[in-house]
């Protein structure tokens, strides 16, 4: 029988840095896509409590669990967990995302920087606050956005966009690194 | 322009795309009495205020919502946005 040997979307495209930035992939065990039945919204947030200690998030927001899952909203009724693999939850619809979408962490000073010159976002530190997660573009891509620290965010991209993804973030980061070496 | 959704709060409108008015909503049951004309009239002559008007914006690079964004169609002022109800 074949062997198949798992590829992440990222190997050979990421980790890059440029500037005070870096951006890795962000490879959870699994993405998980929670999605409660009319009228089980608060069911399934205490079966998801009981499962990884984090309720259901709020519209925006993200809540992370005592194993250090994360639970980012995605839309109406819906949230994405990341982390261990989800069993299936009474009342609403569970799904495996994993291998659906590519995940990107930037860190760094400029981070902000350069995703404001990606994405229509208003994320002015007071505005997009750690731990708020938005749908929203990335270029001309669909993607999840979420600020998990002061100066760490994370992107999702479907995991066919994952090289252009990272290009238009490379060039953005580019565009920062060479603005600030001229302020000098 | 900037749309202020109700649950997310102000958002650009690029990741929006229009529909039309809010009046399509109401769409007529085309198999009862009368199909054909409330159908007509559902479809084909349209309004086009100089003011206020109620119309859907679909939430599309977003969370997938659908909004009724109240525009005054000669200033663009946006004075209200509330979520279709399903």
């Amino acid at each position: 029988m074949a062997e198949l040997i798992a590829t992440h979307p990222f190997d050979g495209i990421l980790p890059i840095r440029h500037g005070n930035c870096a951006a890795a992939p962000f490879q959870p065990d699994a993405i998980t896509s929670v999605a409660p039945y009319p009228g089980q919204e608060a069911a399934v947030s205490a079966a998801l409590k009981d499962r990884i200690g984090a309720p259901f998030p709020a519209p925006g927001r993200s809540t992370t669990g005592a194993d250090g899952s994360l639970a980012a909203w995605s839309g109406l009724d819906q949230c994405f967990v990341f982390g261990p693999a989800l069993d299936a939850i009474d009342g609403a619809a569970v799904t495996d995302q994993s291998d659906a979408w590519a995940g990107i962490e930037i860190v760094g000073e400029d981070a902000r920087e350069v995703l404001a010159r990606l994405s229509p976002l208003d994320l002015r530190p007071g505005v997009f606050e750690p731990g708020h997660t938005a749908r929203s573009l990335i270029g001309h891509m669909p993607a999840l956005i979420m600020r998990t620290g002061d100066a760490v965010y994370l992107l999702l991209v479907f995991r066919s966009m994952a090289a252009t993804a990272a290009h238009e973030i490379e060039t953005a980061m580019k565009g920062v690194a060479a603005r600030a070496s001229l302020a000098t | 322009m900037l749309i202020p959704h109700p649950i997310l709060g102000p958002r650009d409108a690029q990741e929006f795309t229009y529909l039309g008015p809010a009046t399509l909503l109401d769409r007529p049951d085309g198999m009862a009495e009368g199909a054909g004309q409330a159908m007509f009239d559902y479809l084909y002559p349209r309004d086009n205020p100089a003011g206020p008007h109620r119309e859907l914006w679909y939430h599309e690079q977003g969370d997938r919502s659908w909004l009724i964004v109240t525009r005054d169609t000669v200033t663009h002022e946006i004075t209200g946005a509330e979520l279709v109800k399903p």
